[in-house]
């Protein structure tokens, strides 16, 4: 137990804090997004977690299976989003086997959405919602950190998404072919890594449609050219 | 009032604003590692516990068994390391008598980290996680607030910035085994030698499918040589100023002997233990 040395003491010897973030806690200071385009979803992450000014992990993994076409991407604490994916990863693996047939995008968001309002003062979990089904084709939900729920057409989030509001909006077309759309991320994540400093690493994305998941990975040594799987 | 009195919580939040400390647990500010090779897993930890600045044990062990082909590296606090892979070993071991399987590590891991998310961060236990199981050679890092990583090779605790440094610069793909402990031991003396949490000795454990190996203070980089003289005082270093001489007979002029009536002693030992012969 550690008192930390922020925050103020009241008269009544009650300890206010206010810090959202856990001493020495691992953070995904994130560039992640998610879009919608003619075949499905495509998401995308930077590859960077930080404890502090250390890089903990310079290649992992955002882009989280919660179903075989519903896919989130995670930004704030590691340790709050990852619980929360294995809880709704769980919940919708149970929902699959008793109706016999996989859960909507819909579906999934509402459950994140459950979990990250319920327990809004305990987390710190920024998450994307992405995914294919039979009913809707492909759609991108959005959870900020209140544990609102936003359905959008494309969704861009973490640190480094402040640096992309423009490139985005000025980009940005509905229904845009595969190749067009992964390029558009892929833009739009190297500008985000460039200009981030808790950004960065390798650039990886899943594309979400009729046919599954298709993973695809950017190395930095290329500057993001060549897709290696 | 009914419910949970917080009274003493305000009273220590209060002393620590006034600039009370609370005690120190003895930390491991160390250096663990591990590192995956064709064929198996090899996990090492340094042997310095530290509380503060005082080094409380200087070849204390790192590398704690979960099951006989799982094992766990822990920095962070000691006694939280300590009991909670204790914990997970326990829950491991039921759960695979109850299900008739051999333990896997991402069952491990899973409990780990649910375990820790559950307590926010106050069990200190960093721990890197790693073995062998039917679905194949795992290595995990396992936070104290519950985020988990995977990779091919891992650092944690003080010593991991000069540890991680050392992988980076030597790690290759594909690695055979003996490779993989050299790297493992060379990262852990880097650690030793760098970091000041760190030191001591070089624990290694190799799991594989067939067996694990720990090799207790693989590595003895600081061994204690003998004092190169001697440093006992000659007789008559201090100077005698008088002397007198006090003799057994002579007791009773200086202090005064009550001897206690054996009855009494025996009542007093009367509350004897029984003991089942």
């Amino acid at each position: 137990m550690e008192f930390g040395t922020s925050g103020s003491l009241n008269e009544d010897g009650i300890h206010v804090d206010m810090d959202r973030l856990k001493k020495g806690e691992v953070n995904l200071g994130t560039s992640i997004m998610a879009i919608t385009f003619k075949d499905g979803v495509i998401l995308g992450a930077d590859s960077r977690t930080t404890t502090g000014a250390y890089i903990a992990n310079r290649v992992t993994d955002k882009l989280t299976r919660v179903h075989d076409t519903i896919w989130c991407c995670r930004s704030g604490s590691a340790a709050d989003t990852q619980a929360v994916a294995d809880i709704v990863q769980y919940q919708l693996g149970l929902f699959a086997m008793t109706n016999g047939k996989p859960p909507t995008t819909q579906t999934a968001a509402s459950i994140f959405q459950e979990i990250c309002y319920a327990n809004k003062d305990r987390l710190s979990a920024g998450l994307i919602i992405a995914g294919w089904d039979e009913r809707h084709g492909g759609q991108v939900y959005s959870i900020p950190l209140g544990g609102s729920l936003h359905k959008q057409s494309y969704a861009i989030g973490g640190s480094g998404s402040t640096y992309i509001y423009g490139f985005c909006d000025a980009n940005w077309r509905e229904g845009m072919e595969e190749g067009d759309a992964v390029n558009f991320v892929k833009e739009a994540l190297k500008e985000a890594i460039k200009w981030d400093g808790s950004s960065g690493g390798v650039i990886r994305m899943v594309v979400l449609t009729a046919k599954g998941a298709d993973r695809h990975l950017y190395l930095p040594d290329t500057d993001y050219a060549v897709r290696h799987n | 009032m009914p419910g949970f009195d917080f009274s003493n919580y305000n009273r220590n939040a209060a002393l620590c604003a006034r600039g009370m400390s609370l005690p120190k647990a003895t930390s491991t500010g160390t250096t663990i590692v591990g590192c995956i090779f064709d064929g198996g897993v090899v996990i090492a930890a340094d042997t310095r516990a530290t509380s503060g600045p005082i080094v409380a044990d200087k070849n204390c062990e790192k590398l704690h068994y979960i099951s006989p082909n799982i094992w766990c590296a822990g920095a962070g606090t000691a006694a939280d390391t300590e009991f909670t892979t204790a914990l997970i070993s326990s829950q491991l071991e039921l759960h695979s008598l109850s299900t008739g399987r051999k333990p896997r590590v991402v069952t491990c891991m899973t409990l780990l980290k649910q375990h820790l998310f559950r307590y926010q961060g106050h069990i200190g236990a960093y721990l890197v996680v790693a073995g062998v199981d039917p679905t194949g050679t795992h290595l995990f890092t396992v936070h104290a607030h519950g985020s988990t990583d995977k990779l091919p090779y891992v650092t944690m605790g003080s010593g991991s910035l000069a540890a991680m440094s050392v992988f980076e610069t030597l790690w290759k793909p594909s690695m055979t085994r003996d490779e993989a402990v050299e790297l493992c031991s060379q990262a852990i003396q880097s650690g030793i030698f760098n970091d000041l949490g760190s030191g001591s000795n070089v624990d290694v454990a190799i799991i594989t499918a067939d067996k694990t190996t720990l090799k207790r203070n693989y590595v003895k980089p600081n061994e204690r040589v003998p004092k190169l003289r001697s440093y006992v005082f000659r007789r008559g270093t201090t100077a005698v100023l008088n002397e007198k001489i006090i003799r057994k007979e002579d007791l009773g002029n200086y202090v005064s002997v009550h001897e206690l009536s054996t009855a009494a002693a025996e009542e007093g030992g009367d509350d004897k233990m029984e003991v089942d012969t």
